[in-house]
C-alpha cells in the first residue's frame, strides 16, 4: 500500500473541481490510457484575466486524482503568469508530499497546466522539435531534460519516478543516462564572480543565517560564526550541536557543503572552542 | 468497520483450529524433534502426523513431503535440484504468467547462461499444448508450470504437460501454491516430479511451505545443514508451523467440497451480478478452467488503485493488476501476457474468496461496487469522450 499523506487521501476522496468547462478559454489533455494516467484540464478567465474557474477530469491512481484536484485549487484566482510559475514540486508540497514513485503525477499536472495556458495563448507547440526517448510511455527528450533540471535528478530511477520514462521495457535507460550526463555537465561550470574579502564574509554570514541555522535549530542545535581567515571559516557549535557526537559530520557534510555551493568552493570549515 | 476479506490468493486467515493446534508448541512443548529424549520425541511424533496429513491432502506418501519455509523456497529448491541432477542440460521451460518466485529465478538463471523458454498464453490465459511440446528438447533440464494462476485463477493442464515431459526424460515441477486445498489433487494419479505448496494460502501460518518430491527423484538439498527432512532440507524444524500446516491440510481436505460448491457459487454470483450491474466490465481469463474461488474482473476506463482505495473505505479487501498497484509502471505481466487491452488492464480487480466468505459479504460488495466504479468514471476523461471508443 502506498503511504499517502492525509491531504492526498482527502483530495482523492473529495476531489475539487471535477468536470469540464463549457467554452473554456484554455484546455489541454496530457497522458494516455495506455500509460495508466491522463488528465484533461480546462479553465476560464475573468475580466481581469485571472483564472475564474478551472476543472479537471483524470484517469489514474489516487495520487493522480489528488494532484489534479490540488492543482485546480492552487491556480484558481491566479493570473496566467502566476500560474505558469507553479512547479510540480509546489503541487507535491501543497499535498504534504508524494511518494517518490508517484512524483510523475505532479509532473503530469504541471504539463497539463502549461499546455492549457499555451492553448489559450495560441503559442506554437514546442513539441515539434522534441524526440521520443521512451517508446513505452511516449516521453520526449525535452520532458526528461526539464524534469532533471527542475527537480535536480541524477539517476535513471529518479527520472522514471518523475516522468515514467524508462519504466517499461527499459530499452531507453542508456539514452536517459546520456541525457542526465549532458544536463548535469552543462549545469556544472557555474561562473562565480571573484569575491572581495568583505563580500565573502557577508555572503558567509548570510548563508549561515538563512540556509544553515534554521535547519540546525530544527534539531535543537545552533552555530556561530567566529571568524573568517582566508578560506578558513571558523565556527563554534551551540545548543544540541555542542554535545552531539555527529556534529563534525554535520559541519563537514552539511555546513561546509552549503557554503561551498553557495559562496565559494574553496571554503573549509573549522570548529573552534571558544 | 467490519473487514470483508476477498484477497485470499494473497494470504488467508489462520483457521482457529490451526492456531489451537499450534499453541502448545510455542510454550510447553518446545522440544526439538531430533532430540533423543522423550520430551523432544513427543514433538517428533506430531511432526510425523503433520507430514501424514499433508501427504493425504495431495495423495502422496509422507516421505515425499519436505517442509520448507515458504512457497518461494520450495520453487527455488525444486529448480536448483533439477539443474543439479542434469548438469549437462542448459534449458528451462516455463510460462510467461508464472509467479515471481519462478519468473525472477528463471531470469536470474538466464543471466547465468541457461536458456529459458517462456511459453505464451492465449487471451483466456491458456497454454498452447502443441507449442509446449515443440519447446521440449534433449537439452531441457526441467519444465516448471504453475498449476493455478494467482491472478486469474486459470488452471494449466499440468498433469498432461508432465506426461509429455516425462516421455522425453525431462523433470516436471509445478508451483501449486494456489491450487492445493482449492481443487482435488492426487499425486498417485499423475507423474509430476515436484510440487510446491505454501502454508498461508490454505489457512496455515506464513513462513511454512512444502516441497513434494516424488519418491525416486534425484534430489539435492537447497539448504545444506543437519539431517532434518531426511537430509533434503537442513535447519531445525519449525514445529508449531509444521503442526499448524498439517492441521490446515486436514481441514482443507474436509472443506474441499464446500470450496467447490458453496464458495464457487458465491464467486459466480459476485461475478455475474457485477457484470450485469456495471457496464463495460469483463472477466479476465478462462471461466471454464479456473479455481473455484477466484475472479479477475476489469472495469473499463478507471484505474485499479482508485477502486481499491474506495473499496477500502467500506472495509472491502481485494487486489489489482493495474500499473499503480504493481509497483512498476506497467500493468501485471499476467494480464499483459493474456493481451488484455490497456483500457481494461488498468482497471482490473481480483476477488479471491475462501470458505470463510459469507453470502452477506458478497451481497454487500455487489451493493457497493457499482457506485464505486461510477464515481471514478465520472472523473475519468475517457468515460464520456468519444476517444474512449477508439483507444486500444
Amino acid at each position: 500500500m502506498w503511504e499517502y499523506t492525509d491531504k492526498v487521501k482527502e483530495h482523492f476522496l473529495n476531489p475539487r473541481n471535477v468536470g469540464e468547462i463549457e467554452n473554456p478559454d484554455g484546455i489541454a489533455e496530457v497522458g494516455s490510457i495506455a500509460c495508466g494516467d491522463a488528465l484533461k484540464l480546462s479553465f476560464k478567465l475573468d475580466e481581469s484575466k485571472r483564472i475564474k474557474d478551472v476543472k479537471f477530469k483524470t484517469f489514474g491512481c489516487a495520487s493522480a486524482i489528488a494532484t489534479s484536484s490540488a492543482l485546480t485549487e492552487m491556480v484558481k484566482g491566479m493570473t496566467l503568469e502566476e500560474a505558469m510559475k507553479v512547479t510540480n514540486q509546489d503541487i507535491a508540497a501543497f499535498l504534504g508530499g508524494l511518494p517518490q514513485e508517484k512524483m510523475h503525477c505532479s509532473v503530469m499536472g504541471k504539463q497539463a497546466l502549461e499546455k492549457a495556458i499555451e492553448n489559450y495563448q495560441g503559442a506554437p507547440s514546442k513539441e515539434t522539435v522534441a524526440q521520443i526517448i521512451c517508446e513505452c510511455f511516449g516521453v520526449t527528450d525535452l520532458e526528461i531534460e526539464r524534469a532533471i533540471r527542475e527537480n535536480n535528478l541524477s539517476t535513471v530511477e529518479e527520472v522514471t519516478n518523475y516522468t515514467k520514462a524508462g519504466g517499461g521495457c527499459g530499452g531507453c535507460h542508456d539514452a536517459i543516462r546520456h541525457i542526465i550526463e549532458e544536463v548535469r555537465a552543462e549545469a556544472k561550470p557555474i561562473v562565480r564572480p571573484k569575491l572581495s574579502n568583505i563580500q565573502k564574509i557577508k555572503m558567509i554570514e548570510e548563508t549561515i543565517e538563512r540556509e544553515i541555522r534554521p535547519s540546525l535549530k530544527h534539531d535543537g542545535g545552533d552555530i556561530e560564526l567566529i571568524d573568517v581567515v582566508g578560506n578558513r571559516v571558523l565556527v563554534a557549535t551551540r545548543g544540541a550541536c555542542a554535545t552531539c557526537k555527529a556534529a563534525d559530520i554535520t559541519l563537514k557534510h552539511f555546513v561546509e557543503q552549503k557554503l561551498r555551493d553557495l559562496v565559494s568552493p574553496e571554503l573549509v570549515i573549522e570548529e573552534v572552542t571558544p | 468497520m467490519k473487514t470483508i476479506y476477498l484477497d485470499n490468493n494473497a494470504t488467508t486467515q489462520l483457521a482457529p483450529e490451526v492456531l489451537e493446534a499450534m499453541l502448545p508448541y510455542f510454550s510447553d512443548l518446545y522440544g526439538n524433534p531430533s532430540s533423543m529424549h522423550s520430551f523432544g520425541g513427543q514433538v517428533a511424533k506430531e511432526v510425523r502426523e503433520a507430514r501424514e496429513q499433508a501427504a493425504a491432502l495431495i495423495g502422496a506418501t509422507p516421505d515425499e513431503i519436505i517442509f520448507t519455509s515458504c512457497g518461494t523456497e520450495s520453487d527455488n529448491a525444486a529448480i536448483r535440484a533439477a539443474l543439479a541432477a542434469h548438469p549437462d542440460r542448459r534449458h528451462i521451460v516455463t510460462s510467461r504468467v508464472e509467479h515471481p518466485a519462478i519468473k525472477s529465478l528463471c531470469a536470474h538463471l538466464s543471466r547465468q547462461g541457461y536458456r529459458v523458454t517462456e511459453l505464451p498464453v492465449d487471451k483466456d490465459g491458456l497454454l498452447d499444448m502443441n507449442h509446449y511440446e515443440r519447446s521440449l528438447s534433449p537439452d531441457t533440464a526441467i519444465v516448471s508450470l504453475m498449476w493455478a494462476n494467482n491472478e486469474s485463477g486459470v488452471l494449466f493442464p499440468v498433469e498432461k504437460a508432465a506426461e509429455l515431459a516425462h516421455k522425453r526424460g525431462i523433470l516436471f515441477h509445478t508451483d501449486a501454491v494456489q491450487a492445493v486445498g482449492k481443487i482435488p489433487i492426487s499425486m498417485k494419479g499423475n507423474v509430476i516430479d515436484m510440487l510446491s505448496i505454501s502454508g498461508h494460502k490454505l489457512h496455515a501460518p506464513k513462513g511454512i511451505g512444502i516441497l513434494y518430491v516424488r519418491r525416486g527423484t534425484k534430489f539435492s538439498p537447497f539448504l545444506i545443514g543437519g539431517h532434518q527432512e531426511k537430509e533434503r532440507r537442513g535447519g531445525t524444524e519449525n514445529t508449531p508451523s509444521i503442526i499448524g500446516l498439517g492441521k490446515a491440510c486436514e481441514l482443507a481436505a474436509r472443506n474441499m467440497e464446500a470450496e467447490n460448491t458453496r464458495v464457487k457459487q458465491l464467486r459466480d454470483k459476485l461475478e455475474e451480478k457485477l457484470l450485469e450491474l456495471i457496464p463495460n466490465s469483463r472477466v479476465n481469463g478462462s471461466r471454464l478452467y479456473r479455481l473455484p474461488n477466484t475472479t479477475n474482473m476489469s472495469f473499463e476506463f478507471v484505474e485499479g488503485e482508485g477502486i481499491l482505495l474506495l473499496m477500502d473505505e467500506y472495509g472491502i479487501c481485494a487486489s489489482s493488476g493495474s500499473a499503480c498497484t504493481s509497483g512498476s509502471l506497467q500493468p501485471s505481466h499476467v494480464l499483459r501476457a493474456m493481451g488484455v487491452p490497456f483500457t481494461m488492464a488498468h482497471g482490473s480487480i481480483r476477488f479471491s474468496l475462501s470458505i470463510y466468505t459469507t453470502e452477506e459479504e458478497i451481497n454487500f460488495v455487489i451493493e457497493k461496487m457499482p457506485s464505486i466504479i461510477e464515481r471514478l468514471r465520472s472523473m475519468s476523461p475517457y468515460w464520456t469522450s468519444e476517444k474512449a471508443c477508439t483507444v486500444q
